[in-house]
Protein backbone atom coordinates (compact mmCIF):
# COMPACT_ATOMS: atom_id res chain seq x y z
CA UNK A 1 0.00 0.00 0.00
CA UNK A 2 3.03 2.50 0.79
CA UNK A 3 4.60 1.79 -2.08
CA UNK A 4 1.07 2.48 -3.88
CA UNK A 5 0.97 5.58 -2.58
CA UNK A 6 4.57 6.57 -3.38
CA UNK A 7 4.18 5.49 -7.27
CA UNK A 8 0.76 7.84 -7.08
CA UNK A 9 2.73 10.98 -5.51
CA UNK A 10 5.44 10.50 -8.08
CA UNK A 11 3.06 10.29 -10.70
CA UNK A 12 1.05 13.14 -9.31
CA UNK A 13 4.48 15.17 -9.20
CA UNK A 14 4.72 14.54 -12.96
CA UNK A 15 1.28 15.37 -14.32
CA UNK A 16 0.98 18.18 -12.12
CA UNK A 17 4.12 20.08 -13.59
CA UNK A 18 2.50 19.20 -17.79
CA UNK A 19 -0.60 20.23 -15.98
CA UNK A 20 0.84 23.43 -15.19
CA UNK A 21 2.41 23.89 -18.47
CA UNK A 22 0.04 22.49 -20.52
CA UNK A 23 1.19 19.71 -21.73
CA UNK A 24 -0.99 17.16 -20.66
CA UNK A 25 -2.21 14.82 -23.18
CA UNK A 26 -6.11 13.60 -23.00
CA UNK A 27 -5.40 10.20 -21.31
CA UNK A 28 -3.01 11.95 -18.76
CA UNK A 29 -5.82 14.45 -18.90
CA UNK A 30 -8.15 12.20 -17.31
CA UNK A 31 -6.03 10.48 -14.87
CA UNK A 32 -4.62 13.68 -13.51
CA UNK A 33 -8.48 14.96 -12.94
CA UNK A 34 -9.65 11.74 -11.38
CA UNK A 35 -6.57 11.69 -9.07
CA UNK A 36 -7.44 15.23 -8.09
CA UNK A 37 -11.15 14.44 -7.68
CA UNK A 38 -10.16 11.49 -5.19
CA UNK A 39 -7.41 13.53 -3.55
CA UNK A 40 -7.97 17.01 -1.73
CA UNK A 41 -4.63 17.57 -0.37
CA UNK A 42 -3.61 17.45 -4.55
CA UNK A 43 -6.30 19.15 -5.25
CA UNK A 44 -5.08 21.84 -2.86
CA UNK A 45 -1.84 21.52 -4.75
CA UNK A 46 -2.44 22.03 -8.12
CA UNK A 47 -4.85 25.46 -7.19
CA UNK A 48 -1.43 26.07 -5.31
CA UNK A 49 0.71 25.88 -8.63
CA UNK A 50 -1.71 27.48 -10.98
CA UNK A 51 -1.61 30.57 -9.07
CA UNK A 52 2.03 30.05 -8.80
CA UNK A 53 1.92 29.65 -12.86
CA UNK A 54 -0.23 33.14 -12.86
CA UNK A 55 2.28 35.28 -11.00
CA UNK A 56 5.40 33.93 -13.01
CA UNK A 57 3.65 34.58 -16.44
CA UNK A 58 3.65 38.26 -14.97
CA UNK A 59 7.35 37.92 -15.25
CA UNK A 60 9.58 38.28 -18.16
CA UNK A 61 13.12 38.31 -18.98
CA UNK A 62 14.60 41.21 -20.46
CA UNK A 63 14.75 40.89 -24.52
CA UNK A 64 17.67 42.63 -25.98
CA UNK A 65 16.63 44.95 -28.95
CA UNK A 66 16.81 43.56 -32.34
CA UNK A 67 20.45 45.63 -32.96
CA UNK A 68 21.83 43.64 -30.50
CA UNK A 69 20.74 40.34 -31.71
CA UNK A 70 22.07 41.65 -35.60
CA UNK A 71 25.54 42.51 -33.85
CA UNK A 72 25.72 39.02 -31.81
CA UNK A 73 27.52 37.23 -34.53
CA UNK A 74 29.78 40.01 -35.25
CA UNK A 75 30.91 40.34 -31.53
CA UNK A 76 31.71 36.31 -31.56
CA UNK A 77 33.72 36.89 -34.95
CA UNK A 78 35.64 39.53 -33.69
CA UNK A 79 36.24 37.88 -30.13
CA UNK A 80 37.11 34.89 -32.60
CA UNK A 81 39.60 36.73 -34.75
CA UNK A 82 41.09 39.22 -31.73
CA UNK A 83 41.95 36.21 -30.36
CA UNK A 84 43.89 34.59 -32.36
CA UNK A 85 45.10 38.69 -33.82
CA UNK A 86 46.99 38.80 -29.84
CA UNK A 87 48.46 35.33 -29.74
CA UNK A 88 50.24 36.12 -32.95
CA UNK A 89 50.99 39.74 -31.55
CA UNK A 90 51.91 38.14 -28.09
CA UNK A 91 54.03 35.39 -29.69
CA UNK A 92 55.95 37.61 -31.38
CA UNK A 93 56.45 40.72 -29.02
CA UNK A 94 58.43 37.90 -26.98
CA UNK A 95 60.32 36.08 -29.70
CA UNK A 96 61.56 40.03 -30.55
CA UNK A 97 62.07 40.62 -26.73
CA UNK A 98 63.67 37.49 -25.84
CA UNK A 99 66.51 38.04 -29.37
CA UNK A 100 66.59 41.90 -28.19
CA UNK A 101 67.83 41.47 -24.63
CA UNK A 102 70.08 38.37 -26.00
CA UNK A 103 71.69 41.11 -27.99
CA UNK A 104 71.86 43.31 -25.57
CA UNK A 105 73.71 41.44 -22.81
CA UNK A 106 75.70 40.37 -25.21
CA UNK A 107 76.67 43.44 -27.02
CA UNK A 108 76.72 45.87 -23.89
CA UNK A 109 77.29 44.09 -20.89
CA UNK A 110 80.45 41.98 -22.18
CA UNK A 111 81.77 44.87 -24.12
CA UNK A 112 85.34 45.56 -22.25
CA UNK A 113 84.75 49.15 -23.92
CA UNK A 114 81.87 50.27 -21.58
CA UNK A 115 82.81 51.85 -17.94
CA UNK A 116 81.01 49.96 -14.99
CA UNK A 117 79.49 52.81 -13.72
CA UNK A 118 77.21 52.98 -17.08
CA UNK A 119 76.59 49.84 -17.25
CA UNK A 120 75.72 49.47 -13.39
CA UNK A 121 73.21 52.81 -14.48
CA UNK A 122 71.67 50.80 -17.39
CA UNK A 123 70.60 47.96 -15.50
CA UNK A 124 69.34 50.85 -12.43
CA UNK A 125 67.38 52.49 -15.65
CA UNK A 126 65.91 48.76 -17.14
CA UNK A 127 64.70 47.55 -13.66
CA UNK A 128 63.38 50.75 -12.18
CA UNK A 129 61.15 50.76 -15.69
CA UNK A 130 60.58 46.75 -15.56
CA UNK A 131 59.75 47.19 -11.77
CA UNK A 132 57.38 50.27 -12.50
CA UNK A 133 55.79 48.96 -15.62
CA UNK A 134 54.68 45.84 -13.79
CA UNK A 135 53.25 47.54 -10.83
CA UNK A 136 51.09 49.96 -12.92
CA UNK A 137 49.91 47.10 -14.77
CA UNK A 138 49.20 45.21 -11.51
CA UNK A 139 47.16 48.21 -10.05
CA UNK A 140 45.13 48.84 -13.56
CA UNK A 141 43.81 44.98 -13.08
CA UNK A 142 43.13 45.38 -9.69
CA UNK A 143 40.83 48.48 -10.14
CA UNK A 144 39.19 46.98 -13.03
CA UNK A 145 38.07 44.02 -11.14
CA UNK A 146 36.99 45.93 -8.00
CA UNK A 147 35.99 49.24 -9.16
CA UNK A 148 32.32 49.98 -8.75
CA UNK A 149 32.36 52.77 -10.62
CA UNK A 150 33.63 51.07 -13.89
CA UNK A 151 30.55 51.43 -15.28
CA UNK A 152 29.55 54.80 -14.84
CA UNK A 153 30.68 57.47 -17.69
CA UNK A 154 33.27 60.17 -16.48
CA UNK B 1 23.83 26.44 -46.02
CA UNK B 2 21.38 27.38 -43.32
CA UNK B 3 18.89 24.15 -44.49
CA UNK B 4 22.34 22.59 -43.66
CA UNK B 5 21.61 19.76 -40.21
CA UNK B 6 23.33 20.68 -37.27
CA UNK B 7 25.64 17.98 -37.30
CA UNK B 8 26.91 18.69 -40.58
CA UNK B 9 27.29 22.21 -39.61
CA UNK B 10 29.91 21.18 -36.51
CA UNK B 11 31.21 19.14 -39.32
CA UNK B 12 32.54 21.90 -41.00
CA UNK B 13 33.09 24.32 -38.00
CA UNK B 14 35.46 21.30 -36.93
CA UNK B 15 37.36 21.68 -40.30
CA UNK B 16 37.40 25.28 -39.45
CA UNK B 17 34.70 26.98 -41.02
CA UNK B 18 33.59 29.99 -39.11
CA UNK B 19 30.26 30.64 -41.70
CA UNK B 20 29.19 27.14 -40.71
CA UNK B 21 29.40 28.20 -37.22
CA UNK B 22 28.34 31.48 -37.10
CA UNK B 23 25.08 29.72 -38.76
CA UNK B 24 25.16 27.80 -35.32
CA UNK B 25 26.10 31.02 -32.81
CA UNK B 26 22.62 32.26 -34.68
CA UNK B 27 20.46 29.59 -34.23
CA UNK B 28 21.43 29.34 -30.63
CA UNK B 29 22.16 32.71 -29.26
CA UNK B 30 18.66 33.28 -27.98
CA UNK B 31 18.94 30.40 -25.42
CA UNK B 32 22.17 31.23 -25.33
CA UNK B 33 21.96 34.91 -23.74
CA UNK B 34 18.12 33.82 -21.23
CA UNK B 35 20.37 30.81 -19.95
CA UNK B 36 23.34 33.15 -18.75
CA UNK B 37 20.58 35.60 -17.69
CA UNK B 38 19.30 33.03 -15.58
CA UNK B 39 22.60 32.93 -13.60
CA UNK B 40 24.02 36.06 -13.22
CA UNK B 41 20.81 38.14 -14.03
CA UNK B 42 22.40 41.05 -15.39
CA UNK B 43 22.03 42.34 -19.35
CA UNK B 44 25.40 43.15 -20.67
CA UNK B 45 27.48 40.10 -18.38
CA UNK B 46 24.52 37.82 -19.80
CA UNK B 47 25.26 38.97 -23.34
CA UNK B 48 28.92 39.11 -23.19
CA UNK B 49 29.27 35.90 -21.33
CA UNK B 50 27.26 34.34 -24.07
CA UNK B 51 29.44 35.47 -26.88
CA UNK B 52 32.59 34.10 -24.53
CA UNK B 53 31.13 30.94 -24.50
CA UNK B 54 30.89 30.85 -27.69
CA UNK B 55 34.37 31.49 -28.45
CA UNK B 56 35.36 29.04 -26.36
CA UNK B 57 33.45 26.37 -27.61
CA UNK B 58 34.75 27.13 -31.42
CA UNK B 59 38.47 26.74 -29.65
CA UNK B 60 37.20 23.35 -28.16
CA UNK B 61 34.77 22.59 -31.63
CA UNK B 62 37.21 19.52 -32.67
CA UNK B 63 36.43 17.70 -29.19
CA UNK B 64 32.66 17.57 -30.17
CA UNK B 65 30.81 14.58 -30.84
CA UNK B 66 28.98 16.14 -34.02
CA UNK B 67 26.27 13.44 -33.71
CA UNK B 68 25.32 14.94 -30.13
CA UNK B 69 23.13 18.52 -29.67
CA UNK B 70 25.38 21.22 -29.78
CA UNK B 71 23.77 23.50 -27.18
CA UNK B 72 24.26 20.54 -24.37
CA UNK B 73 27.94 20.79 -25.35
CA UNK B 74 27.84 24.69 -25.29
CA UNK B 75 25.22 24.89 -22.02
CA UNK B 76 28.44 22.69 -20.02
CA UNK B 77 30.79 25.49 -20.95
CA UNK B 78 28.49 28.54 -20.46
CA UNK B 79 27.56 27.31 -16.52
CA UNK B 80 30.89 26.97 -15.92
CA UNK B 81 31.66 30.37 -17.36
CA UNK B 82 28.43 32.04 -15.27
CA UNK B 83 30.04 30.07 -11.78
CA UNK B 84 33.29 31.32 -12.46
CA UNK B 85 32.27 34.70 -13.05
CA UNK B 86 29.71 34.87 -10.06
CA UNK B 87 32.28 33.35 -7.56
CA UNK B 88 34.36 36.55 -8.71
CA UNK B 89 31.77 39.19 -8.87
CA UNK B 90 30.94 38.02 -5.19
CA UNK B 91 33.90 39.31 -3.73
CA UNK B 92 33.05 42.93 -5.37
CA UNK B 93 30.86 45.60 -4.78
CA UNK B 94 27.96 44.48 -6.15
CA UNK B 95 26.48 40.83 -5.69
CA UNK B 96 24.32 39.41 -8.26
CA UNK B 97 21.61 38.32 -5.48
CA UNK B 98 20.67 42.14 -5.90
CA UNK B 99 17.97 42.42 -8.00
CA UNK B 100 18.77 43.78 -11.20
CA UNK B 101 15.52 45.70 -12.84
CA UNK B 102 17.18 45.69 -16.43
CA UNK B 103 16.75 42.14 -16.44
CA UNK B 104 12.67 41.85 -16.37
CA UNK B 105 10.57 43.31 -18.78
CA UNK B 106 7.02 44.34 -18.51
CA UNK B 107 4.85 42.04 -21.04
CA UNK B 108 1.90 44.30 -21.06
CA UNK B 109 1.64 47.43 -23.09
CA UNK B 110 2.90 50.41 -21.90
CA UNK B 111 -0.65 52.02 -21.48
CA UNK B 112 -1.22 50.88 -17.87
CA UNK B 113 -1.35 53.36 -14.75
CA UNK B 114 1.04 54.41 -12.31
CA UNK B 115 -0.21 52.23 -9.54
CA UNK B 116 -0.25 49.39 -11.55
CA UNK B 117 2.83 49.42 -12.97
CA UNK B 118 4.33 50.47 -9.38
CA UNK B 119 2.60 46.73 -8.39
CA UNK B 120 3.68 45.10 -11.56
CA UNK B 121 7.47 46.48 -10.19
CA UNK B 122 7.39 45.06 -7.12
CA UNK B 123 5.86 41.63 -7.86
CA UNK B 124 8.66 40.92 -10.65
CA UNK B 125 10.75 42.38 -7.80
CA UNK B 126 9.67 40.12 -5.44
CA UNK B 127 9.47 37.12 -7.53
CA UNK B 128 12.76 37.58 -9.03
CA UNK B 129 14.52 37.57 -5.14
CA UNK B 130 12.28 34.60 -4.43
CA UNK B 131 14.05 32.40 -7.19
CA UNK B 132 17.43 34.12 -6.24
CA UNK B 133 16.64 32.29 -2.69
CA UNK B 134 16.31 28.83 -4.63
CA UNK B 135 18.97 26.68 -4.41
CA UNK B 136 21.03 26.43 -7.55
CA UNK B 137 19.75 23.19 -9.14
CA UNK B 138 16.34 24.37 -8.58
CA UNK B 139 16.81 28.01 -9.61
CA UNK B 140 18.37 26.00 -13.14
CA UNK B 141 15.32 23.95 -13.87
CA UNK B 142 12.66 26.87 -13.20
CA UNK B 143 14.85 29.04 -15.49
CA UNK B 144 15.11 26.55 -18.62
CA UNK B 145 11.38 25.56 -18.08
CA UNK B 146 9.77 28.93 -16.80
CA UNK B 147 11.63 32.08 -18.36
CA UNK B 148 13.22 29.68 -21.68
CA UNK B 149 10.27 27.53 -22.38
CA UNK B 150 12.37 24.64 -22.96
CA UNK B 151 10.59 21.25 -23.33
CA UNK B 152 11.36 18.46 -20.77
CA UNK B 153 13.05 16.20 -23.05
CA UNK B 154 15.59 19.44 -24.13
CA UNK B 155 16.32 20.16 -20.20
CA UNK B 156 16.71 16.18 -19.92
CA UNK B 157 19.24 16.45 -22.67
CA UNK B 158 20.42 19.63 -21.30
CA UNK B 159 21.16 18.70 -17.71
CA UNK B 160 21.78 15.28 -18.82
CA UNK B 161 19.62 13.46 -16.47
CA UNK B 162 16.39 11.44 -17.27
CA UNK B 163 13.05 13.09 -17.94
CA UNK B 164 11.62 11.36 -14.80
CA UNK B 165 14.22 13.79 -12.82
CA UNK B 166 13.66 16.25 -14.67
CA UNK B 167 9.46 16.14 -13.59
CA UNK B 168 10.38 15.38 -9.68
CA UNK B 169 13.66 18.49 -9.82
CA UNK B 170 10.85 20.72 -11.50
CA UNK B 171 8.21 19.80 -8.82
CA UNK B 172 10.40 20.21 -5.94
CA UNK B 173 11.56 23.76 -7.23
CA UNK B 174 8.14 25.15 -8.19
CA UNK B 175 7.11 24.09 -4.66
CA UNK B 176 9.99 25.65 -3.10
CA UNK B 177 9.47 29.13 -5.14
CA UNK B 178 5.39 28.45 -4.18
CA UNK B 179 6.41 28.00 -0.41
CA UNK B 180 8.82 31.54 -0.79
CA UNK B 181 6.57 33.82 -2.36
CA UNK B 182 3.52 32.09 0.20
CA UNK B 183 5.08 35.28 2.40
CA UNK B 184 4.72 37.51 0.29
CA UNK B 185 1.28 36.85 -1.47
CA UNK B 186 -0.66 35.26 1.62
CA UNK B 187 -3.60 36.41 -0.10
CA UNK B 188 -2.66 35.27 -3.13
CA UNK B 189 -1.44 31.28 -2.90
Amino acid sequence: MKKLDNISKDRFQALVMKAVDGDLSESEKSTFETLIAQNPIYKKEWEEFKKLKEVTDKVQLYEPTQEEWDMYWNNVYNRLERGLAWLLLSFGTLLILGFATYKFIEEFYLSPNIPLIITIGITAVFSGLFALTLSIIREKLHIRKTDPYKEVQR
Amino acid sequence: MTLLTETELIRRSQKGDKHAFGIIVNRYKKRAYFSALGFVHHHERAMDLSQEAFVKTWQAIKKIDASRNFFTWYYTILKNSCINEIRKISTSAKPYSQVDTNTLEDIEDYGMDTLRSIEKDELKQTVWQAINQLKENEREILMLREFQNFSYAEISEILNCPQGTVMSRLYSARKALKEKLTTYFSDEI
